[in-house]
């Protein structure tokens, strides 16, 4: 009983993995013991994902060794892994979207011979499913699922391959807070059953919440393993950034001024044609931050998308200082002056195959006196561009380096520096830390109450609950194009905003009826 | 109108539905992997004048069907070579192969018949009509539907083997997966380009099978672009059918059918002039894809498999 001697599941020594130019992972060793639920904690760009690819068969390592349940082996492929019982959920899941659950499942096996008899495997599904509490409906088409639910066909995947090994990365970044409850506890029920349990994250409250070891890796390299019941989050957080973070911004006064932007009973349809937004009303006034909250794919892209002329609105006005933009395209709202950060960095915000000073200068290029008539200055546009890269503090080798070379978080910086210089003080961020790491987080979101400080009024659309709390002075919460409620941040409470996020309507007050049954 | 008319006009429009019903499976097949195959029309030319040039020179129907599958394998397996493994755009590779096709084509026509002259009104072996007894007898069904030739019996088979491979056995739910999300399936152990080649390969077989039937059974004869933009029409009927094989069916025998109404209307002897007649399928094609396309939701939600016209390459991200 070679297993039951040894009580690592996974035992990783020197593991080192190079991509050209990029050290991703450089000598790392790290033990999972069995039945445990341990979490692998980095910033972005730490080297997690690569690691456990490793483990999972899409990448090979270049040195180190790898012992599963005290054996050494050589993964070659995900065909490998899954056979050593090492399964993986992806961060974008690996489903087909037109075919069902159990169509999905079985996929790559045999598990009836060449004709398929639905009703064994559906029993067999059913039954595992059941077993593991994976609530999730075998019949129904994938793209007809929530994301949590595809997360749960993902999971039976690998359950009904028989893995031993369950790693999920990111698995919560995409979830309602209920639904990343419902996972936990499926997490637990499998680790009482003796699955091993690794996931991925950059959550410090979900490793606290509830993994049974915590792993950091930061740069590449594996900077400690803790017991998470002996350590806290600030340790966690040095561990992982090297340095004293800041959780709580310093809160200043600050007053609101006039209404500058406001959206009226907004109507807008999804790129499916289906309705999107069902008639949404809302103000923000000059020095404060309005947040909508909710489960990406509930109206925000189609809000953004309609307030910016990129989407054709239905029904509604949109007005931005008493300046009527309902249906106007979006160079006749940039120039009612509203300035405007997209989800979508490379896709929207940049053109990632031009130098930054091109990124820097595409709202001003046309006035002088970066144009002279038909004529750009690129002298103008250098000075330009050196000065916004001094003043939002963007790291790059020059103003001519292409968009594309720069991380994550100085590509952010790029945006965010053109549409606030642009900006006249009204201001549309959908999403704005997404993706980056705690020291480019923190530096966008100060540069966002820096502007609400100087009177901007700011639009925060974000699937980020504790983006919105931090920044927000109010918030609304959308569920499938309808807003649930509205919330003060000092009255509200998370708990609250997930269930609202789930679609749970808030209770109004009385006297707030009149308010909002106006725009009905 | 009586019901010898209705007979005739529903054995026309069989009869004509026939070699479109093959091209358009065949795309559908190919399209399920992934592969857009635009040679259609191409392959079916080529089937057709290779099938009657062999079956005229040996005599033997059924050897000219057997080259002419041999070709139609032959010209898809370029194209799967060119668009799977050299990742060649799938839209120029596909029409390049109709260009060479029906080039090839007539210039067989051209040559292939006795002594290096034309086959243009040559008589060669056919696909006769074969009455089956008993059902032969069924009322109007009996004498359209079971007085056929013996491809048009085959399709009979065919077609629920196809519905039954696409939505009840295990290769066939790997059909789906490839065409829709190859990561996926190829993750999960499938194999995404062997299987994108075969599937390929067997679509071009069905085309060729489809120029076949047009030169050894319903037209009888090899003619300068006998195929008259069939293989076009086979790709519209596709999407009408949404890549599902039994509504295929159903499109074919609806355009069959706008050709056999033609027929009829110019025996009756119409003032229509017979340009317009003539006109008709192709119109009814633009007509059928504007319905059908309309936004690029309806296409999603028609169930066009994703990866359609996409590469699958895998490699690291980095």
């Amino acid at each position: 009983m070679g297993e039951s001697e040894n009580s690592y599941a996974i035992q990783m020594q020197g593991v080192t993995k190079r991509f050209p130019g990029v050290v991703a992972n450089q000598a790392v060793d790290l033990s999972v013991e069995r039945g445990h639920v341990h979490a692998l904690l980095g910033e972005n760009g730490a080297g997690k994902s690569t690691l456990m690819n490793v483990l999972a068969g899409l990448y090979q390592q270049d040195e180190g060794q790898i012992c599963i349940f005290g054996e050494p082996v050589n993964i070659q492929s995900p065909k490998d892994a899954i056979e050593l019982g090492i399964g993986m959920v992806h961060q974008h899941f690996m489903l087909v979207e037109s075919l069902t659950v159990a169509e999905n499942v079985i996929l790559g096996l045999y598990p009836t011979g060449l004709v398929i008899n639905e009703r064994k495997v559906k029993q067999e599904l059913r039954d595992l499913a059941d077993s593991y509490h994976l609530n999730v409906d075998l019949d129904a088409y994938i793209w007809q699922l929530s994301v949590g639910e595809q997360q749960r066909v993902e999971i039976l995947k690998l359950l009904y391959r028989g893995a031993k090994i369950l790693i999920l990365d990111e698995p919560t970044a995409v979830l309602t807070p209920q639904e990343s409850d419902q996972l936990i506890d499926i997490l637990h029920k499998m680790a009482s059953e003796g699955k091993t349990i690794i996931f991925i994250t950059h959550k410090l409250h979900e490793v606290m919440d509830f993994s049974d070891r915590v792993s950091v890796l930061r740069d590449g390299e594996m900077i400690d393993t803790r017991v998470t019941s002996q350590t806290t989050k600030n340790e966690l957080a040095k561990l992982m950034v090297g340095r004293e973070v800041l959780f709580n911004f310093q809160e200043r006064a600050h007053e609101r001024g006039d209404v500058v932007l406001k959206v009226e009973n907004l109507k807008a349809l999804s790129d499916k044609g289906l309705p999107a937004l069902k008639g949404v009303s809302l103000e923000v006034r000059a020095g404060e931050i309005v947040a909508v909250a909710g489960v990406a794919g509930n109206g925000q892209r189609e809000l953004a998308e309609a307030i910016t002329g990129l989407r054709r609105v239905q029904d509604g006005r949109i007005w931005i200082r008493g300046v009527d933009i309902t249906k106007k395209n979006p160079w006749q709202v940039i120039k009612a002056g509203l300035s405007f950060i997209p989800g979508d960095r490379i896709g929207r915000g940049l053109v990632p195959n031009l130098p930054i000073s091109d990124n820097l200068v595409m709202k001003v290029y046309r006035k002088p006196p970066i144009s002279n008539g038909p004529f750009i200055d690129y002298q103008r546009v250098e000075g330009f561009s050196e000065r916004l890269v001094d003043a939002f503090n963007i790291i790059t080798p020059s103003v001519k380096t292409n968009a594309r070379l720069l991380s994550g978080g100085n590509q952010q910086k790029v945006v965010l520096a053109r549409e606030i210089d642009a900006s006249s003080g009204a201001l549309v961020a959908v999403n704005p830390s997404r993706g980056l790491d705690i020291g480019a987080t923190e530096a966008v979101r100060k540069t966002l109450l820096e502007q609400r400080d100087q009177g901007a009024a700011i639009l925060l659309i974000s699937g980020e609950l504790e983006e919105v709390m931090q920044l927000a002075d109010r918030i609304f919460v959308i569920y499938e194009g309808e807003f649930m409620g509205e919330l003060d941040r000092e009255e509200a409470a998370v708990e609250e905003i997930g269930l609202m996020m789930a679609g749970e309507k808030r209770e109004r007050r009385t006297d707030e009826i009149s308010q909002s049954s106006g725009g009905q | 109108m009586n019901e010898a008319m209705i007979v005739s006009l529903l054995t026309i429009t069989i009869r004509a539905g026939v070699s479109l019903l093959y091209a358009t499976l065949g795309e559908i097949f190919t399209e399920r992997s992934g592969i857009l195959n635009l040679g259609v029309e191409g392959i079916m030319m080529t089937g057709a004048a290779t099938a009657f040039a062999v079956a005229f020179h040996s005599d033997s129907a059924w050897l000219g069907l057997g080259v002419a599958m041999l070709v139609g394998a032959m010209m898809s397996f370029t194209h799967a070579f060119l668009t799977i493994t050299l990742r060649a755009d799938q839209v120029v590779t596909g029409l390049a192969l109709t260009l060479f096709g029906t080039g090839l084509a007539s210039f067989m026509g051209q040559r292939l018949g006795p002594g290096g002259e034309t086959m243009v009104g040559l008589q060669g072996p056919v696909f006769p009509r074969i009455p089956i007894p008993v059902l032969e007898d069924i009322p109007i069904l009996g004498p359209s539907m079971f007085n056929q030739d013996v491809l048009a019996y085959a399709l009979y088979l065919l077609l629920p083997l196809m519905w039954f491979y696409l939505r009840k056995t295990q290769p066939g739910l790997h059909l789906r997966a490839v065409g829709d999300n190859p990561a996926a399936a190829d993750v999960l152990g499938v194999p995404v380009k062997l299987s994108r080649y075969l599937y390929t390969i067997f679509g071009g077989c069905l085309m060729g099978v489809a120029g076949a039937h047009l030169s050894m059974a319903y037209l009888q004869g090899w003619a300068q672009n006998i195929t008259g933009g069939r293989g076009w029409i086979a790709i519209a009927l596709v999407i009408f059918a949404t890549w599902d094989p039994l509504r295929a069916a159903v499109g074919a025998l609806l355009f069959g059918g706008i050709n056999a109404l033609q027929f009829r209307l110019q025996a009756a002897g119409t003032t229509i002039p017979s340009s317009f007649l003539n006109m008709m399928p192709y119109f009814f094609t633009i007509l059928v894809l504007v319905l059908i396309t309309w936004g690029e939701a309806v296409r999603k939600r028609l169930g066009a498999p994703a990866a359609l016209g996409i590469p699958y390459i895998r490699e690291e991200k980095h």
